[in-house]
């Protein structure tokens, strides 16, 4: 028998694109749970929808590019895009919706450039940005937390309202949304109030929000709700650093410089600026953070390029949600930086071992 | 010395823990295999110029006696490990990633195993730094981890600072090996002998032995064995992939970090082998060259895994045999690590005097490689490089054949470790692109010095071809005039200019004897490796 040949090293960590991919949904399940406990099961059936919709556009891409499928829907990193677009969309989106994000965020943003590895851009927030623009309202039809739903959806209510927009008998949609906890802030500002008038109106406790049936915005920390949901992308998070699947310069450079320039304006105007903590724990931060910006495909590749990248984050999703035209803004400050990845790479480099130093 | 135990130790960027393998090669103590039928040695068992055949077919030879001789300043001899007649002189596969064949002597043993006269250096402290030099260079001895680097040379301080912290390398990083482990276990007192000849020819401030703290029975025995001796330690450091290279232990040991572009002995530091000691002590204590050494036969197609000391020269099917092993179980023979080590081709290859380890593999064993996914840039592999590279950025230059860029980047401190191909979720042979990319550099640098040659020898043959002129010009004026001043003025010109072309002749040969030198001693550059299944990668 001839003896086999091939180069070194003959041995390999267990590890591949499929196991990171894995772990990265598994650390997902925390955030998915508080996330369906406040909001209902509409998130589960877009994921649903999305996971799909993302498997059939990327068998065929792959099919015509002439690609290997399985080796390719096996790395599962178009499931992980699908479950990353259908988290950052309101949960009673239209089927859609959904699907339209997807079709941007694997065919476009990414088979079109290349496929896995070659996308400039993060796919599930192109397709999250896409559908933004082209469709402000249902991008922005919330629900606020079930504590202060008129009506709670079951999934099979809500399944109807998502593939047929069928709710049930003396419900309408306008009833059942609003505005997530950012868009009312940023609203209420801009109109002139301070956030301790907001908070009057609006920070109020549950027993007498229920009376006036009016939804409080404020949570412990962050928006009502979204701090738990925050709360349980951030423990999710965490585990991967732990596991190492991910690195700590990005989310905690995003997170410190977020925390930072918002203590910095809370400190200077309380009135206008809400604090370090409602930022944190409001909208996609803690997603974004440990989610979104580490996409390592998208992301700057040295550590100190990575410190870099995630500061940039953190200080234009602020400089959005405070003065942009967007309550959120994860998924621009996003695709913002990756525009800058290809120089920050460029200029920031570890010290490799001899040069420099001591 | 209890010092030693709270020294001071330094990290180094990055690291991997591949799974050891190593505990079921040190079960039994190191066997002595029963002596080969055939010895075959190549006279290339080291970094430098192959050693000259001083023996013909038909000689009868004694234990001990050079059957070559060192041919350069980068050379070292060849040793008949036991007594037997010359059968053949001439090419013979050995131990190489090529697969290709080279100049061997094989020595049929007479089973007599008779010495060739030799006997102790009485008071090595009593000998000239230059003569004690010279007994290694004569015994053979080479750097036994791997390198094959002639030590003699290491020897020599030469006009570099002193020598301020000798390192003894007892990492042994690599999972599977465990020939120095099993050598500090059972012949400590013979290692810390050796060592204090090495620190003494280098007048060495202090000596340090390093050992990782996976191999607690070695770090006793060494301890217990200099634990008399001023100016040695011991010390443990944490058991972690690749803290062998000598670089890097050097940075664990120190904390200092050799530049770049410069040696370890240029910042006062030198780091030898465990079994290179041994052997030194063994020339030095009882005048024997280099003729065995330690190797670990390991590897699932063996049942009884082990350490033996075998002879140079042996075939390793024979020891494989000897360690109850399948020879036809074997898929993939590995020489040295499997972090590092090279797949052979045929499992009936002497053992060199660089053969650490061999693995015997079986299919189940070490798993074919997986098939190459498109890079994510995950990071992996710069958290894993110990040389803090960007193996990630260097694998596009090195695609794509950007050899400037790849450059840029320090693809020559890529110490090829392999750390970063082990780490890599999407199976890509990063270090193989990267021994590729260098080879590449290398032959874009070869090219450039004969294009150079080649116009150097261009501008020769227009100034031969001017003076030759000149010369008939001048012959014509002689005629004219037997005693035209202008005329011998020009005849002495031209005398120089010869002169200065025969100096310029005997340079380029120097350089061009240079260039063939260089590319002998480097490993042939690698095949291209595979490209990812990815279409449109380009």
């Amino acid at each position: 028998m001839p003896l086999l040949t091939p180069t070194s090293p003959h041995v390999q960590a267990p590890v591949s694109v499929t196991t990171v991919m894995l772990q990265v949904l598994l650390a997902l399940i925390p955030g998915l749970i508080a996330y369906v406990w406040f909001f209902g099961w509409g998130v589960v059936i877009n994921i649903g929808i999305a996971v799909v919709a993302a498997l059939i556009a990327e068998t065929v891409m792959l099919r015509i590019r002439k690609q290997p499928v399985g080796q390719y829907l096996w790395d599962l990193s178009a499931v992980v895009t699908a479950v990353l677009l259908a988290l950052a969309l309101p949960p009673l989106s239209p089927w859609w919706i959904t699907v339209i994000g997807v079709f941007f965020a694997i065919v476009v943003a990414k088979q079109l450039y290349g496929g896995l590895g070659y996308n400039p851009f993060n796919p599930a927030m192109v397709g999250y940005v896409v559908l933004l623009v082209s469709f402000p309202v249902e991008m922005t039809s919330w629900l606020p937390i079930s504590d202060f739903r008129s009506y709670d959806l079951g999934f099979a209510e809500s399944a109807a309202f998502i593939f047929g927009g069928h709710l049930p008998a003396g419900i309408t949609f306008d009833a059942l949304t609003e505005a997530s906890p950012l868009d009312t802030l940023k609203n209420n500002l801009g109109q002139g109030n301070t956030v301790s008038e907001i908070r009057a109106q609006l920070g109020l406790d549950d027993v007498t929000s229920l009376l006036l049936s009016v939804t409080p915005i404020f949570g412990m920390i962050g928006g009502k709700g979204w701090e738990w949901v925050n709360a349980g992308f951030l423990l999710g998070g965490l585990w991967l650093i732990y596991r190492k699947i991910i690195g700590w310069q990005i989310p905690v450079a995003m997170l410190a410089s977020l925390a930072l320039i918002s203590g910095l304006f809370n400190a200077y105007n309380p009135e206008h600026y809400a604090t370090p903590l409602f930022h944190l724990f409001s909208g996609a931060v803690m997603l974004g953070a440990f989610f979104i910006a580490t996409d390592p495909v998208t992301a700057a590749a040295s550590g100190p390029g990575r410190l870099i990248y995630g500061v940039g984050i953190g200080l234009l999703i602020y400089i959005i949600r405070a003065w942009g035209g967007y309550p959120d803004s994860i998924a621009f400050a996003v695709l913002l930086m990756n525009m800058a990845v290809p120089l920050i790479d460029d200029h920031f480099k570890p010290r490799v071992f001899g040069h420099g130093g001591k | 010395m209890m010092q030693a135990i709270r020294r001071r130790l330094w990290a180094f960027h990055g690291g991997v823990h591949p799974v050891q393998h190593k505990h079921v090669s040190t079960e039994r103590p190191i066997q002595r295999p029963r002596l080969p039928r055939r010895i075959v040695l190549p006279l290339h068992q080291h970094i430098g110029e192959p050693a000259d055949i001083v023996v013909k077919v038909g000689d009868h030879v004694l234990k001990g006696q050079a059957v070559a001789h060192a041919s350069g300043y980068v050379s070292a001899p060849v040793h008949a490990p036991t007594s037997g007649t010359v059968v053949e002189i001439g090419e013979a596969p050995i131990p190489h990633p090529s697969g290709l064949t080279a100049p061997c002597i094989v020595i049929e043993p007479d089973g007599e195993d008779r010495w060739i006269e030799h006997g102790p250096v009485e008071n090595y402290r009593e000998l000239a730094p230059s003569a004690l030099r010279n007994i290694i260079r004569e015994a053979g001895i080479v750097g036994l981890g791997g390198a094959g680097f002639p030590t003699y040379i290491k020897l020599n301080p030469g006009h570099a600072k002193a020598i301020d912290t000798l390192i003894l390398n007892g990492v042994e990083c690599e999972p599977y090996i465990t020939c120095d482990d099993m050598l500090m276990r059972e012949r400590a007192a013979e290692i810390v002998s050796g060592l204090e000849i090495v620190a003494h020819a280098l007048q060495a401030r202090e000596s340090v032995i390093a050992i990782e703290d996976n191999k607690p029975e070695a770090f006793h025995a060494m301890q217990e064995a200099c634990k008399d001796i001023p100016d040695m330690s011991v010390v443990q450091v944490p058991t972690m992939y690749p803290s062998g290279d000598s670089k890097l232990l050097a940075k664990i040991v120190t904390g200092k970090e050799v530049p770049s572009d410069k040696l370890s002995i240029h910042i006062g530091l030198t780091c030898v082998n465990v079994g290179t000691v041994y052997a030194v002590h063994r020339a030095i204590h009882h005048g024997e060259p280099l003729l065995s050494r330690i190797v670990t036969v390991t590897g699932k197609a063996v049942d009884q895994a082990c350490n033996v000391e075998a002879l140079i020269g042996t075939p390793m099917d024979e020891l494989i045999r000897q360690c109850d092993g399948n020879v036809s179980r074997i898929e993939r023979l590995i020489m040295g690590g499997p972090m590092m080590g090279f797949a052979l081709h045929r499992a009936d290859l002497p053992i060199i005097k660089t053969t650490n380890c061999i693995i015997a593999a079986t299919a189940a064993e070490l798993q074919p490689p997986r098939p190459v996914m498109p890079c994510i840039r995950c990071g992996a592999c710069s958290d894993a490089c110990p040389a803090n590279l960007l193996p990630q950025q260097l694998y596009w230059f090195a695609k794509t054949k950007d050899v400037e860029k790849a450059q840029e980047y320090n693809l020559f401190d890529c110490i090829e470790c392999g750390a970063c191909s082990y780490v890599c979720p999407s199976n890509i042979p990063l270090v193989q692109y990267f021994r590729y990319a260098k080879g590449d550099v290398w032959t874009r640098e070869r090219e450039k010095e004969k294009s150079e040659i080649a116009r150097r020898r261009h501008e020769s043959r227009q100034k031969r071809l001017e003076r030759e002129k000149a010369e008939r010009e001048a012959k014509r004026q002689q005629k004219k005039s037997a005693v035209d001043p202008a005329a011998m003025a020009e005849k002495g010109q031209s005398e120089a200019a010869a002169a200065m072309q025969r100096a310029e002749a005997r340079r380029d040969a120097a350089l061009r004897e240079a260039e063939k030198h260089r590319t002998e001693g480097r490993p042939r550059p690698p095949t291209e490796p595979a490209e990812p299944r990815n279409g449109d990668a380009e």
